[in-house]
């Protein structure tokens, strides 16, 4: 035998780093702080950052494999000229001088003669407020970055309702909840914060319910999962609010004094004025005074006002409380649970049950911190108490054509039940709530867009009324994707994915160069791929040229869509360059108090690629933007983003960050340009978060400490609650013009889709395409990003890979079975437009109506750096060419987007599908495989240089 | 054939908590992070970027269902060495290369004297070891030994790369020797279990089952559903309720 006394001697205390630095991750979009350990000036290792707001030190699958994200051979080298078809991924490498001077040349072209011919569409983009502002500077309508196919329907239908939403702009009380739910919450969405929560209610033994269809990731540890159908989410959750109604189980007081349930609506069918709210000469909504029998102004203090009952008004017309057309709304016999049953598939009793258990949570185990406040009129309340009901919602509900209206129920029964921003519900984070929909219009009406001239304001907003859409006199859309259009009125992200197809068919009008950067709009960001591609290559008859003439593409890595680019400007890896993560932008913020961050760069780029941010910078000036630019004609942020991120000043003493202004760093939120700023940022760990005191920390939208704070800080603009609208006024406004009246009215083609869906109260209609298809195409399909990938930018890393390398379709085993379909089979998925060939996992946990597959994973062989018979290209494959991206004809020949048709979210988790076995004799592997990309990574080859 | 040290001083080894791992890859992507620089460096891939890629991993992440139809349940499984009591992977090594450290109970491999026979891995019945094709050696779980004593590390950090990474809380590191220890305390309280026992390796790396669900385990039936909605009238007793309470 050998003995033991033989252990070597081994290096306990090897220093991991020669130097640790801090910074923020971008392997998602959650932006956990991470310190990036240096060895020898190469990245050996990297962690999450104790102090850190948003992971508090722990960092994710991707996070831990970002070492192999920043070393990727797919990284692009240099500046690219196509020199192939457009397609054929044949490049030159060019020097920047060249790229910068052709750039120019095409955006001078457009911007002389017409802004609009410039469409600007970023992707995963975390620097919004400069890519926006930027192309506001430029004078395009044409502006948004993702949202539109990712969570509009979230952040639009939480903004108009209680000035927040899910995700970004709100979190679980995760310390003080009591009963946790998760609607369509996918392994994506989000990473570390939920993932953090979810470990502290497994602690506390907290009940956590997932309403999915799929039981992988966060639902598959819920205690109990509801394998719902996909897109009846918000008929279940109207079945549960029936449910609260008829047990009486609502939060009275809450709703009385914080949302608008006591204002009263005027019932005058047919007239103009139907369905506004009733208001006195100040333009003040009214209430019902029950002790005096009058009128009052609902602005203030509610306590008195009627919740039911009809009233007449001084002139003689009729109005009821919101309450009531809320109550009769939901006790309707189509939202029994019943009912609900039949489309949900959740057995009544377990609704019921379910209601029952919020209640208890809500009303039984109230949750009272000791904690005095004071509400915005006057009122000390010695304690906060809280309904400590947590919900989170994400990629299921916002990816149908119902979800606008199906996010508008879930957060009605938060509201219901009192959980909003109250100890143990959902929290806001500063600087939200703002008000409820926050003031800020769409800019790009006829008029605001001319030759040379900035646009008067920012090109996404919040129409209150049909006036602030952007349509001509004839009501067609102004902005190429129809946002904004009575197409899709409230889409406040834009609709990214419309925009290819709209600009090769000129519809509303051809444009000139298309713009885009880190979206993979020619691969898995498209609807109906193959109709997508043919809309990048297609040339016009006539002239021979392309009908898109000009794309210019901005990313890091060789995607698919750089193949479609003229012109590629190459972007550096997350730890080469500086980023500003921005209250301004998409914050990071905790409840507890706003929060930001910077990158900088950590490693230096050894290739001949730019941060896109500089480069845009750059663009800016030499096209000499107003705001880029200075009096005399220099640039004005001659440092690049860095000096843009310190000395850009959004409003007087605000700008891209909030920590560390004034001069000598001292002040927060509101400040002079503090040169030393980035410095104290990097300091701190390259973050900044202001903590609120505990008695700003609850009730945000009435509590006036907090307002007044807010206001200070530049975070609200007006002195006012945020009076919950559970009626939303600006949809009837909408439904009204579709009724035939005021000024500005829909054509007619739109009337009955806007009159239908603009309901001021929610309501559950079936998505569109479900509707349509529901007998040859049976099963829902629906996509997720595993967690190991989720909002990651590069699926090619090397770690992930071996992880995720293919993807399967799965299948509910009972239903495979009855189909004679057995496990490793290889079968056709069958859309209306198209079929791909997959491989079947079967599994337990997923809706006997529903198949799903990993989003994503498939590649175009040639792409992203990896050998054309890589299993990402081979067996890999996607969903999206079976997703159209118009819905089928209507009458009058009239086709619209395959999205909500409020928001204009793409819709892509509407589709519907048949399954059939492959042939014996077909290969295993999957189909339609595109043509090979040719790799720009050679491009060298074809000489340029630096 | 290697000799195994009587007893050790301590019992350092993972607690990992079933119920809560919802299968992210943390603690496998960070694993492989540290370790292809650390100790074990380097765990090489092969093949990164083809058609086969495949490489030396010293945790991976599974998940599985268990049972059928509405009871069935989703469980992900992080699986890596166990440091067992009584490895047959250490008793098997013809060179000593495979070892159990007296002072913590660790299990390492030496990569100096490993000869990259693979007897080890054939006899660990948990898969736990990855042979490294680019390195010629065995590689494994090294608890992060190079972490846990790391006095240039902040006292905090001194813990495995997987435990420090794991968002959702569900690793817990430390000395199952020590009924007073935390981790010693967690598995008491939660029934934690070995893994095959009836091997009797004895690991000392404890799994924390999952809870038991509560509610809806298809206990409730569809209901007829002609059934009529019983919403008669209840907006008037609802309204009436909300006139009495506002009262």
């Amino acid at each position: 035998m050998l003995s033991s006394s033989s252990e070597p001697a081994i290096p306990l205390s090897e220093p991991s780093a020669d130097e640790i630095k801090t910074t923020t991750c971008y392997m998602c979009a959650c932006r956990c702080g991470i310190r990036v350990h240096l060895k020898d000036g190469k990245v050996r290792y990297i962690d999450g950052n104790r102090d850190h707001p948003v992971n508090k030190g722990v960092l994710c699958g991707k996070g831990s494999a970002g070492i192999m994200q920043h070393y990727s051979p797919a990284r692009l080298r240099a500046p690219l000229l196509r020199v192939g078809p457009r397609g054929s991924g044949e490049f030159k490498e060019i020097a920047w001088d060249e790229a910068i001077a052709l750039a120019v040349k095409w955006l001078g072209d457009v911007r002389k003669t017409d802004p609009r011919k410039l469409a600007f569409f970023t992707g995963r983009d975390q620097s919004q407020s400069l890519t926006g502002w930027w192309a506001m500077q430029f004078g395009t309508p044409n502006y948004a970055a993702h949202g539109g196919f990712c969570s509009v329907n979230m952040a639009s239908a939480g903004l108009y309702t209680f000035g927040g939403s899910f995700w970004e702009f709100g979190d679980t009380d995760w310390e003080h909840t009591r009963y946790f739910m998760l609607f369509g919450v996918a392994e994506d969405h989000a990473s570390n914060p939920i993932k953090i929560g979810l470990g502290k209610l497994k602690k506390r033994g907290v009940k956590i319910v997932a309403v999915n269809p799929v039981r992988t990731g966060y639902n598959a540890i819920a205690d109990e999962w509801i394998g719902i159908k996909p897109g009846t989410d918000g008929l279940f959750a109207a079945a549960l609010i029936h449910e609260l109604l008829q047990t009486q189980k609502v939060d009275l007081d809450y709703l009385a004094r914080y949302t608008n349930a006591p204002w009263l609506v005027i019932k005058n069918p047919g007239a103009a004025d139907d369905g506004l709210f009733a208001r006195d000469d100040a333009g003040n909504p009214l209430g019902f005074d029950r002790a005096s029998g009058k009128p009052v102004s609902a602005l203030g203090k509610t306590e008195g006002l009627a919740l039911s009952g009809s009233v007449k008004l001084a002139d003689g017309r009729e109005a009821v409380p919101v309450f009531q057309l809320m109550a009769e709304r939901f006790l309707a016999a189509e939202y029994a649970p019943e009912q609900a049953e039949r489309q949900t598939g959740i057995a009544a009793a377990t609704i019921r049950r379910i209601a029952a258990e919020l209640a208890r949570a809500a009303f039984q185990e109230q949750v009272t911190l000791d904690i005095p406040w004071t509400d915005w009129f006057g009122r000390r309340h010695e304690t906060m108490v809280g309904r400590p009901v947590g919900m989170h919602a994400m990629r299921g509900i916002s990816a149908h054509s119902n979800g606008f209206n199906t996010c508008r129920i879930l957060h009605f029964l938060q509201i219901l039940l009192g959980a909003i921003d109250c100890p143990g519900g959902f929290r806001y984070k500063p600087p939200y709530p703002k008000l409820a929909p926050p003031f800020l219009k769409p800019r790009g009406k006829p008029g605001d867009v001319q030759p040379m001239k900035a646009l008067p304001g920012p090109q996404l907003g919040f129409p209150t009324g049909p006036e602030d859409l952007l349509v001509d006199a004839a009501g067609s859309p102004q902005r190429i994707d129809k946002a904004f259009s009575w197409d899709a009125p409230f889409s406040a992200h834009g609709l990214m994915h419309m925009v290819i197809a709209n600009a090769a068919r000129g519809d509303p009008y051809p444009i000139d160069v298309l713009f885009m950067y880190m979206a993979n709009m020619g691969w898995n960001s498209a609807m109906n791929l193959p109709a997508t591609l043919g809309a990048l290559t297609e040339k016009d008859a006539a002239t021979g040229e392309y009908k898109i003439p000009k794309i210019i593409y901005s990313d890091a890595y060789a995607s698919e869509m750089v193949a479609y680019a003229d012109l590629v400007l190459p972007d550096t890896t997350y730890l080469e360059r500086w980023d500003c993560i921005s209250l301004l932008d998409r914050p990071i913020s905790e409840p507890d108090g706003p929060a930001d961050a910077i990158r900088h760069p950590v490693v230096a780029p050894d290739r001949n690629v730019r941060p896109f941010q500089d480069v845009l910078i750059d663009l800016g000036a030499r096209l000499g933007l107003p705001g880029l630019t200075k009096e005399d004609g220099t640039p004005r942020y001659p440092g690049g983003y860095p000096d843009y991120i310190v000395n850009h000043e959004r409003r007087p003493g605000i700008g891209p960050l909030a920590g560390h202004r004034g001069l000598n760093g001292g002040d927060f939120g509101r400040g002079a340009p503090n040169p030393r700023q980035l410095e104290q940022y990097i300091a701190d760990g390259s973050f900044h978060i202001h903590h609120l005191p505990p008695h700003m920390r609850y009730f945000k939208h009435v509590n006036r400490d907090y307002i007044e704070w807010a206001l200070d800080k530049g975070f609200r603009l007006t002195p006012t609650p945020v009076i919950f609208q559970l009626y939303s006024e600006p949809m009837q406004k909408m439904r009204l013009a579709a009724q035939g009246h005021g000024a500005v009215q829909p054509p007619d083609e739109h009337r009955r889709r806007i009159a239908t869906y603009f309901d001021p109260l929610p309501f559950w209609y079936p998505p569109f395409e479900q509707d349509q298809s529901a007998g040859e195409f049976p099963l829902h399909a629906i996509t997720q990003r595993p967690m190991a990938m989720y909002h990651s930018w590069g699926s090619q890393n090397s770690w992930l890979r071996q992880i995720h390398g293919h993807n399967r379709l799965y299948m509910n085993r009972a239903r495979a079975a009855q189909s004679g379909i057995a496990d490793d089979d290889w079968v056709w998925i069958t859309s209306p437009i198209g079929r791909v060939k997959a491989q079947v996992k079967l599994m337990e946990g997923v809706n006997a109506d529903t198949v799903w597959t990993w989003n994503a994973i498939g590649k175009r062989a040639g792409a992203w750096g990896l050998d054309a018979d890589a299993p990402e290209a081979t067996r890999g494959f996607l969903l999206n060419h079976l997703i159209a991206e118009l819905l089928p004809e209507q009458a009058g020949g009239y086709r619209f987007s395959n999205s909500d048709p409020v928001t204009g979210q793409a819709a892509w988790y509407d589709l519907k599908v048949k399954i059939e076995k492959a042939g014996a004799h077909e290969p295993a592997e999957t189909s339609p495989r595109f043509e090979p990309l040719a790799s720009p990574l050679a491009a060298a080859a074809n000489g340029g240089g630096q | 054939m290697t000799a195994l040290p009587e007893t050790t001083a301590k019992k350092l080894g993972l607690v990992i908590d079933l119920d809560t791992c919802v299968g992210c890859q943390a603690c496998a992507t960070s694993c492989k992070e540290w370790n292809t620089g650390g100790y074990s460096a380097p765990l090489t891939d092969q093949d990164p970027y083809g058609a086969d890629p495949h490489g030396a991993w010293l945790n991976r992440v599974h998940g599985f269902e268990v049972g059928d139809g509405p009871s069935s349940q989703t469980v992900h499984f992080p699986r890596s060495c166990l440091h067992c009591e009584t490895p047959a992977c250490v008793t098997v090594c013809p060179t000593g290369a495979s070892y159990k450290r007296v002072e913590d109970g660790i299990v390492l491999v030496n990569p100096d004297t490993c000869i990259g026979c693979k007897l080890c891995s054939w006899a660990c019945p948990y898969g736990a070891r990855e042979y490294d094709y680019g390195h010629g050696v065995m590689k494994k779980c090294t608890l992060c030994v190079d972490r846990i004593y790391n006095e240039t590390f902040a006292p905090e950090d001194r813990i495995p790369a997987c435990v420090r990474a794991c968002p959702t809380g569900a690793r817990h590191f430390g000395d199952l020797g020590d009924p007073d220890s935390a981790v010693s305390q967690l598995v008491a309280e939660r029934g934690g279990f070995d893994l095959l026992p009836e091997f009797g390796y004895k690991p000392v790396n404890k799994y924390l089952p999952p809870r038991q669900r509560r509610g809806g385990q298809g206990e409730e039936q569809a209901s007829t559903v002609d059934a009529t909605p019983a919403s008669g009238g209840a907006a008037e007793r609802l309204f009436a309720w909300v006139d009495r309470m506002l009262s």
